[in-house]
């Protein structure tokens, strides 16, 4: 922790920024967990009460928002203080859209459970644990201001995109054989998505902690997610 | 110059930035006491420099160097090498005088001559022999009123004394007088630190408006001030000159610890 500022109220309102983009990424996480437990559980009942817990994150962000705004003009901050509130407000906007995806993940669990299970599905729940986790170590590297951490959790971007690669493949593939699994694999699809664009806000996350920390940009990360060139699968062979 | 040539000039890379002031390796002694303790430092002409440092880091006492100011205060000892376009200012040979022309000098608190408004800006130019008839004076004054922002809101009571204008206005007068010997560098010590806002928005207006005729240097106690007129800041701390760069990298990303310290209100 850095020294004191002179103005004591200055930093209350710095902890209680950090504790609000604290219960959000908590808040985050915990809807992308749940949301895909209630796809592998099946539990119509648990999905819809993710969906209705998603404006509570707004309602965070919202506040977060606020006070960040009034810091600005109030404060005046500068160097490290202007980053990290400027970091905040960015990162609050982030893991606001990341509830939005469970809630899309969510939203799609009452059709798929009128659905017949497919094969590929057994990859999400592998992909949503390295998804959250990414949430949750971003997360840890905000509130510890650790720099090595969140270049770590950026890299890690590559794994999520590596499952996405692979399940948009597999799905194309079974739709291909059966046309009744077009409904439920299009939904996995779509989740699919939801939660390589998790990976990439989580990644995103990482990289404002980075940059508030340091004052530098973290750089480029070569973009992984492939399936913008895929084609349809030849099964004639 | 013309307005063009400027515009190119605040602009272009700090390399090809001319220099107009050196100084190295500067110490100054009030008696035993060591105020400044060896700073070096370039002022470019085409930018303005901030000095920002704590009360009693040195940062007056440097720029009152860069004029020899401090050659009027009693046991002050200037060591080191500072130099104007490459001359010596504390050579032998230098006219104290005509420095303080080419080096001009606001201060904190507006002080203007209990004389008229015109012969508060009149008066530099003719113990300067500038001006050769009254027409020429006529003609020195106007433009110095305005470039100092002044010459609208006064140009119909020339007459009347400089000390009845408000202090924004004393402060613009002050500039006018300092513009009209036709200064190369200005020195501003706390410019708009005695001034209400509208007054101080005035004079950091002005002083962007003058950036790039004139070297300008100004220490202020205000850090949005620094951060708003000038291009180039110097942080100073205990008489050292702790971290010099462009502002926009000061007060975004400071490299030193006790700079980040000061500007974030964590000081001491």
């Amino acid at each position: 922790m850095d020294r004191a500022h002179t103005v004591k109220s200055f930093d209350d309102e710095i902890h209680q920024l950090r504790s609000l983009i604290g219960q959000m990424g908590g808040l985050a996480e915990a809807q992308t967990t749940d949301a895909v437990n209630a796809l592998l559980r099946r539990d119509a009942d648990a999905a819809l009460k993710v969906v209705a817990k998603d404006v509570e994150i707004d309602a965070l962000e919202s506040e977060a928002e606020q006070l960040a705004i009034s810091m600005i003009a109030l404060r005046a901050p500068l160097a490290d203080d202007l980053r990290e509130i400027v970091a905040a407000l960015k990162i609050s906007a982030m893991l606001e859209r990341i509830g939005d995806y469970a809630k899309n993940i969510a939203k799609r669990v009452p059709v798929l459970t009128q659905a017949a299970p497919i094969g590929p599905g057994v990859i999400i729940p592998e992909m949503a644990r390295a998804a959250a986790s990414m949430i949750r170590d971003a997360l840890d590297c905000y509130v510890d201001r650790d720099p090595d951490l969140a270049r770590a959790v950026a890299a890690r971007d590559q794994q999520v995109d590596d499952f996405y690669n692979s399940l948009f493949r597999s799905l194309l593939t079974y739709m291909m054989e059966n046309p009744h699994h077009i409904t439920p694999a299009t939904h996995l699809l779509f989740i699919a998505k939801n939660l390589e664009r998790i990976g990439d806000h989580a990644t995103n996350l990482a990289e404002m902690v980075y940059f508030s920390v340091t004052g530098q940009q973290l750089g480029d990360r070569p973009k992984t997610d492939n399936t913008a060139t895929i084609a349809a699968p030849d099964l004639t062979d | 110059m013309n307005d063009l040539s400027l515009a190119a000039a605040a602009t272009a890379p700090a390399a090809e930035k001319s220099l107009k002031m050196t100084a190295r390796d500067v110490r100054v002694f009030y008696g035993e006491f060591e105020a400044i303790k060896g700073v070096s430092i370039d002022v470019t002409r085409e930018d303005v420099t901030a000095f920002i440092g704590p009360s009693g880091c040195g940062k007056s006492t440097f720029l009152r160097c860069l004029n020899r100011m401090n050659d009027t205060v009693a046991g002050a000892k200037v060591m080191g090498d500072i130099r104007l376009d490459g001359e010596d200012i504390y050579s032998s040979g230098m006219d104290v005088v005509q420095l303080r022309a080419r080096v001009g000098m606001v201060f904190q608190k507006p002080n203007p001559f209990p004389k008229s408004i015109y012969e508060n800006v009149a008066y530099g130019p003719r113990i300067h022999g500038l001006a050769r008839s009254r027409a020429d004076m006529d003609v020195i004054v106007e433009k110095s009123l305005r470039r100092a922002g002044l010459w609208d809101e006064v140009k119909d009571r020339l007459a009347d004394s400089g000390t009845a204008l408000s202090g924004g206005q004393q402060q613009r007068l002050c500039i006018a007088r300092a513009i009209a010997v036709n200064p190369e560098v200005i020195l501003m010590d706390e410019p708009a630190s005695a001034l209400d806002p509208i007054a101080t928005a005035k004079i950091e207006e002005l002083i962007d408006e003058l950036r790039g005729r004139y070297a300008i240097v100004i220490v202020t106690h205000n850090m949005q001030q620094a951060a708003r007129v000038s291009q180039k800041t110097a942080f100073f701390h205990l008489g050292t000159m702790v971290e010099y760069g462009d502002t926009r990298e000061i007060f975004t990303n400071p490299k030193e610890t006790r700079t980040k310290d000061y500007i974030t209100g964590r000081y001491g």
